[in-house]
């Protein structure tokens, strides 16, 4: 079964909830993959209004995908696509990290979300 | 005087509420307490984020670092009734060999201290990477309590699972231990992460820490102590207070003023800049908690820094 979880984070309408099948066809869909101790890409740039769809994979062990300022928190775990669906309300620059301890250089593992007008 | 500034800040705390501002030198708590006419107040020393084993250009001298605060303590007139180090003791390791002789190591620098008594808790430096294993074996529980001349001491472990969450065990077993006491009993709590949101964005943040602070407001007297932000911070929700402590290895950016949290550039002319330790003196209505932030910079190889100044 797979799912989306529809998120509603201030002024973003971003949103995260069950079967993605009916909607990935009509939205971007964004591979972003997590390994010690980076994302990539690290800078991942939306268009405002446009909504999207987030794969998140790792190549080596758990990470978590955490935008504090949208209310994102996801575990991306071995062997799983994470999918994360946000739908940009307002521009800016919101910065992403991974939350779970990962290793030296875990506090680096980090990176932003751009979302042009 | 921007380099005096950190070994003279000074904050007096009142009924764990009104803070006021003085100044110090290191070891001025205890001229305070020689001179202070109070026959039982105590002091205690607040030591964090020491990072044992780590290497890299945010601190050339790493190797050196812990030892300089070991002896600085040291060298205060007297000594503290106990040390408490609210972790990060080690620098994280992904080899497990590795990481036990890195808390051995660093074991065998703090016996050196000349404080008997000593506190720990872990970091996520220490713990995260296996749930706090290696830490108990060296070192002990990982959350634990303790009473010390009239104050209820409680060690918040929110390291130990790697996604910085307390749990709701460990929240229940401090609800049992705070439960018998009064509602106006002085508490001091330590932990690693702040409790509440400095900043999420930076993983300054417990998962669940507002529940820690949710029950540990139904107390009227209660002080946090805690580190992993690497300066000095002060902070306050509802009648909990809430204090930073310095790191031992490189200071961090102030929160969310940069685009990311990397260490503050070392500077050749300053090596110890941003770094250093706490004592914190409890006055003898338990109630007055003064704050002594004290710098490592302008520490030669063994004494601490000159005393100069006014306070």
């Amino acid at each position: 079964m797979r799912r989306l979880y529809w998120i509603l984070a201030g002024s973003f309408a971003a949103v995260l909830a069950a079967a993605s099948s009916d909607v990935a066809a009509q939205e971007k869909i964004i591979q972003v993959t997590a390994e010690k101790f980076k994302f990539t890409p690290a800078v991942i740039e939306l268009k405002l209004g446009e909504p999207v769809v987030l794969e998140l994979t790792t190549l080596d062990r758990k990470h978590g995908f955490q935008v504090s300022d949208l209310n994102i928190d996801e575990s991306i775990e071995p062997g799983k696509v994470t999918r994360v669906r946000i739908s940009p309300a307002k521009a800016g620059t919101f910065l992403f990290h991974c939350d779970v301890f990962c290793g030296s250089g875990h506090e680096e593992m980090a990176g932003e979300i751009v979302v042009k007008p | 005087m921007n380099d005096l500034k950190g070994r003279r800040d000074f904050i007096k705390l009142l009924g764990f509420g009104g803070v006021v501002f003085a100044s110090g030198l290191p070891g001025c708590a205890n001229v305070l307490r020689k001179s202070g006419r109070q026959e039982d107040d105590f002091f205690f020393v607040q030591l964090s984020d020491t990072h044992w084993g780590f290497k890299g250009p945010p601190n050339p001298e790493a190797a050196n670092t812990l030892r300089q605060a070991v002896q600085a303590v040291n060298a205060l007139p007297r000594q503290p009734d106990f040390i408490v180090f609210t972790g990060d003791l080690t620098h994280t390791t992904d080899d497990e060999a590795e990481r036990n002789k890195r808390m051995r190591e660093f074991k065998a620098i703090v016996a050196d201290l000349k404080t008997p008594v000593r506190r720990y808790m872990p970091g996520e430096h220490d713990a995260s990477l296996d749930q706090g294993k290696a830490f108990q074996e060296h070192f002990g529980a990982t959350h634990y309590s303790f009473d010390h001349r009239g104050i209820h001491f409680a060690v918040i472990d929110n390291v130990s699972d790697p996604q910085a969450a307390i749990g709701d065990a460990q929240i229940d077993w401090l609800l049992s231990d705070l439960k018998p006491l009064p509602p106006d009993a002085p508490i001091v709590v330590f932990t690693h992460r702040p409790l509440f949101d400095l900043a999420p964005q930076w993983d300054w943040a417990t998962k669940d820490g507002s529940k820690a602070i949710d029950l540990l407001q139904h107390w009227k007297n209660v002080t946090v102590f805690y580190g992993h932000i690497h300066q000095e911070h002060h902070f306050r929700t509802g009648a909990i207070a809430h204090h930073a402590a310095q790191s031992l290895i490189f200071p961090l950016p102030a929160p969310l003023s940069q685009p990311k949290r990397a260490p503050v550039p070392w500077d050749p002319a300053h090596p110890r800049r941003g770094l250093g330790y706490r004592e914190i003196s409890v006055g003898e209505s338990r109630l007055v908690l003064t704050l002594k932030e004290d710098s490592l910079e302008g520490t030669g190889a063994v004494k601490p820094a000159a005393a100069s100044g006014t306070y």
